[in-house]
């Protein structure tokens, strides 16, 4: 097949059939020089980005939310056209009619709507409330079918941050094919997809493809009406950068105007405009400039993308995110570097803009990547501690060398895997219940399989293990069943029509689950294997202390007798989940990764045999607990470093805090040795790192006089937040957390 | 068999030798600096033994970090103290291709240190003070112990980074740092110099062990004295 819009373009199967992979293989020019080409903003980004910022300072003196539209349930058709300045945008699209202005989404659920909107000092118009009086929510789905024992479970907070409220999140349209292609192309395609279901036998599994093909075709029509409103058809292929960009976007926009998933990532998108821009140069249409200044734009409108959430979603997910995850850079399967100037250009966008949390960009480290990328990486990150790092070389021999990021760590082939998020349980929580035989001391509840309290003056390291393999069978099996009913029912009541229909028909579904409290538990089990944990019970006779004599090793220093305690956790909960079948045969994975939710976590916990008092925060995803690594960073890293991916397919988060002195003296030694760290790091096999390069004075300063840090951005927890954004809590579990420094 | 008093192990410095470094310090000490910002390794009691077996596997965990540039560095305390310990790690790293960088104060010179410095791919030889009084008064020892040192390394051709830790009143002058750079000419193995700013967060170990710091009264250089006299350096 041929199209005029791809004139100059490798020919490939990517013509003949839907493939972006081969389209990007057979066209994309690798680049491996430096920075020095880069062009900065314009004066009309700037003069743009001092109305967002400006709208930004507004946004924080209305609470954190400028306005809400009560009135209008988002989807892809329900707002007319919404600018900052209509004169000078390149890309435009808006989730409502004006920006900043949140939506109301209450496919997923009505109460999170309705606390939502009062919560910032709105009521959901009875026109809203009307319409849903009589149309069942994912969430009233969910809540039909829950157990006694799930609901207990979930009061508990043993498991915790379900998405059986709002959406799902995590899935990633390959936003891509719009541009490619045009929605007309991927409309046939559907519709031939959907024929061919007509010899197949119709059983359940059957028609319910059927019917979710029959939707997916109908949002890609609402697609192009959507971009209508805006004055472009984008029916057909793009024919130049400005078009590729503008329509990813509008396919983007339309699945955050359609869904309120927790994460709606963008995927990788970098190296594949990049072919448009190579071409744009070549024509003579295009210059630097003009290439930084489209994706200024692009970037400017992913900055302004807002859910409306409640304040106990800020609990668990701080500082108002939508992870617009980019992957960018990685290896090609053929050895060429994925790395293009695009790669350069978009996280240029945190200079020519400021730094952000969004979009997150997150960088596949390779050891193979250019040297000059990776150096101009490392000083990204000294400056704006806003990117990530993740493992493309444990990653690429599993997805390929096209695959993005979902949320903060959750890698999947484009277009062809998606997950089903499944937040996480808390395993230090659990342990305690396992301890007391099926009590819970926080919420005082009895879960669980019963049994007497453990015995004795010293806790003893074998019984407790048995105990708690008991109850990680059984919570387990617990947690795939809940997880099963949430998404049979988002299917069934808030299916994503936009983003599946950019995906494969025939895709294949991770379930991802999650553990909080690993460094906690690790650390627990080791102090009552290696010192001497005597238990302190209350008048009830429950344990709710502990009296822990004598040292014991401590995970985050290298030291396998704990670390390796760490490792078999995650090799136990994911051995014991892959028991219960995953509906629609989903993968079971697993994540070492907690937002910030730790605070929260820690909140409903007891105290542990590792000397963590009652209701104190855990240490965020993988990580060590706060200063308790007394043998330095690399050790810390090291221990790490030994969680194994093939447990954790779904991501092994650590933030990774340094002083800039701790680094080195001069900025070419900070940049050369972080090169040095993350190689050495991922060569170890580890799977992923958030760098903050800062001093805890500054988070300090920012804490007690934040109208003097608007900007402030620093990486928790697989994603970066604006420290201001989170809340005060949150803000003093930060600055708790260890920062390497020199000695 | 051959055990050594280690201070402690920071697996990553970065402000010790080039690159990403493997960081021991060692036990005990001979001089007592005023300046000194590590009193806590004075003692040659106390300390954690380790063999140099322990210490190499330790820091073979991070050989995957030290890039073309880093490696291990052995610092103190004095590891001159404990030549043949630091001799036998660093010929075990050496095997392992591990770059290795001995920090010292050159105050010692004997056979073993000798035969500890056939296996030192880098010193780093700290200068207290270019005038033999104020090295007299203020380290208690003469200038001629780290000069012999630093010319037997010249005779060996064993790289060298001279470094001078920047005191305000006592080494921040212009003439002195013009003598260090006259020393440094006059040995070829110098390859670096470098100034480091008197720091004073170790006033909270002096208050810990009970004991008087002795430059309390002493300010932070500037940065940009500091920046002044690296130019005077680079000149």
């Amino acid at each position: 097949m041929k199209h005029q819009n791809w004139n100059g373009f490798n020919p490939g199967v990517w013509q003949d059939e839907i493939n972006v992979r081969n389209f990007i293989q057979t066209n994309y020019k690798e680049y491996t020089g430096d920075s020095s080409f880069l062009a900065g903003a314009t004066e009309r980004t700037s003069n743009m980005m001092k109305k967002i910022q400006d709208l930004f300072a507004l946004e924080r003196q209305f609470g954190g939310v400028l306005d809400i539209d009560t009135a209008t349930v988002s989807s892809l058709k329900n707002y007319s056209p919404g600018y900052i300045d209509k004169e000078n945008e390149i890309i435009v699209g808006m989730q409502t009619n004006r920006p900043l202005k949140r939506a109301v989404n209450p496919f997923g659920g009505m109460r999170m709507v309705r606390q939502a909107c009062e919560a910032y000092g709105y009521k959901l118009s009875e026109k809203v409330e009307e319409e849903f009086r009589f149309r069942t929510t994912h969430n009233d789905g969910v809540f039909r079918a829950y157990t006694d024992e799930m609901r207990a479970a979930r009061k508990c907070h043993v498991i915790t941050g379900l998405p059986d409220a709002y959406g799902r999140g995590r899935i990633i349209g390959d936003y891509r094919r719009v541009a490619l292609y045009g929605v007309d192309r991927l409309i046939e395609e559907k519709k031939a997809d959907k024929a061919k279901l007509s010899d197949a036998d119709f059983n359940t599994e059957q028609i319910r493809l059927d019917e979710e093909l029959y939707r997916q075709i109908t949002f890609l029509g609402y697609l192009k009406d959507m971009a209508l409103m805006y004055g472009y058809d984008i029916s057909q292929p793009a024919g130049n950068a400005r078009e590729a960009i503008q329509w990813t976007y509008f396919a983007y926009l339309g699945a955050i105007k359609e869904q309120n998933g927790a994460a709606m990532s963008l995927g990788r998108v970098s190296t594949f405009f990049d072919i448009y821009i190579e071409r744009d140069i070549a024509n003579g249409t295009l210059t630097e400039e003009g290439a930084q200044e489209l994706m200024d734009d692009f970037v400017m409108k992913l900055r302004i993308a807002r859910h409306l959430r409640t304040p106990e979603y800020n609990e668990l997910f701080g500082g108002d995110p939508m992870w617009i995850t980019e992957a960018i850079g990685g290896m090609g399967e053929d050895g060429r570097t994925l790395v293009t100037k695009n790669c350069y250009r978009m996280l240029n966008t945190l200079y020519t803009l400021g730094s952000s949390p969004e979009p997150n960009l997150t960088i596949l480290w390779s050891n193979s990547l250019p040297e000059n990328f990776k150096k101009f990486c490392a000083k990204v990150s000294a400056d704006t501690d806003s990117i990530q790092y993740e493992n493309d070389d444990i990653m690429r021999p599993i997805y390929g060398d096209d695959y993005a990021i979902a949320c903060c760590v959750s890698a999947m082939k484009l277009g062809k895997q998606m997950q089903f998020f499944g937040a996480r349980c808390n395993l230090a929580k659990l342990l305690l219940i396992a301890i007391n035989g099926g009590y819970d001391t926080t919420s005082q509840m009895h879960i669980g399989p019963q049994m007497p309290v453990m015995d004795g003056d010293k806790l003893d390291f074998d019984a407790v293990m048995e105990r708690f393999d008991t109850y990680i069978g059984w919570l387990s099996h617990l947690y795939v069943n809940t997880m099963n009913i949430i998404h049979y029912m988002h299917d069934k009541y808030a299916y994503e029509k936009t983003q599946m229909a950019l995906h494969d028909t025939d895709v294949e579904r991770f379930m991802a689950f999650g553990i909080a409290g690993l460094s906690v538990v690790a650390d627990s089990l080791s102090a009552i294997k290696y010192a001497s944990v005597q238990p302190i019970k209350d008048e009830s006779g429950f344990i709710v202390d502990f009296n822990t004599v004598g040292d014991f090793p401590k995970y985050g220093n290298d030291d396998d007798r704990v670390d390796l305690i760490a490792k078999d956790m995650t090799h136990r909960m994911i051995t014991e989940l892959r028991k219960t079948f995953a509906y629609r045969n989903s993968i079971h994975t697993l994540s070492v990764l907690t937002i910030t939710s730790n605070v929260m976590y820690g909140k409903n916990t007891g105290a542990t045999p590792d000397g963590r008092k009652a209701r104190a925060p855990f240490a965020p995803g993988a990580n060590p607990m706060h200063n308790r690594e007394t043998n330095g960073a690399l050790a810390s890293l090291n221990s790490v470093a030994k969680i194994s991916y093939d447990d954790c397919r779904d991501g092994i988060s650590n933030t990774f805090s340094i002083t800039p002195e701790a680094l080195g003296k001069t900025e070419d030694e900070r940049v050369n040795n972080l090169v040095s760290i993350l190689d050495g790091y991922f060569a170890k096999k580890a799977h992923h790192i958030n760098v903050n390069v800062m001093n805890r004075e500054t988070l300090m300063k920012a804490y007690e006089n934040p109208e003097d840090y608007p900007n402030l951005t620093i990486r928790v927890s697989g994603y970066a937040v604006n420290f201001n954004k989170l809340s005060r809590e949150q803000q003093r579990e930060v600055i708790s957390r260890t920062f390497h420094e020199a000695i | 068999m051959i055990t050594g008093k280690v201070h402690s192990i920071q697996s990553l410095g970065t402000v010790d030798g080039p690159g990403v470094r493997f960081v021991v310090f060692m036990q005990g000490c001979n001089l007592r600096c005023k300046c000194c910002h590590n009193p806590d390794t004075w003692s040659t009691e106390g300390g954690t033994a380790y063999t140099p077996e322990e210490i190499v596997s330790k820091a073979l965990r991070c050989k995957e970090y030290f890039g073309k540039d880093g490696g291990i560095t052995i610092s103190g305390g004095e590891p001159l103290l404990q030549a043949d310990f630091c001799r036998k790690v660093f010929s075990l790293c050496r095997k392992e291709g591990i770059n290795t960088c001995l920090d010292t104060s050159g105050s010692i010179l004997n056979e073993g240190v000798k035969q500890l410095l056939e296996e030192t791919d880098r010193v780093l030889l700290d200068i207290k003070y270019t005038d033999d009084g104020l090295n007299e008064e203020n380290a208690g020892c003469s200038l001629n112990k780290p000069l012999e040192f630093l010319s037997y390394l010249n005779v060996r051709q064993i790289p060298v980074t001279l470094r001078q830790v920047i005191i305000p009143g006592l080494t921040d002058k212009a003439d002195n740092i013009l003598k260090l750079k006259e020393i440094a000419a006059e040995h070829t193995c110098v390859d670096k110099v470098e100034l480091l700013p008197f720091r004073k967060i170790c006033q909270v170990k002096y208050d810990n062990m009970g004991i008087p710091f002795p430059f309390s009264h002493i300010p932070e250089p500037t940065r940009e004295t500091m920046e002044k006299l690296n130019q005077i350096i680079q000149k």
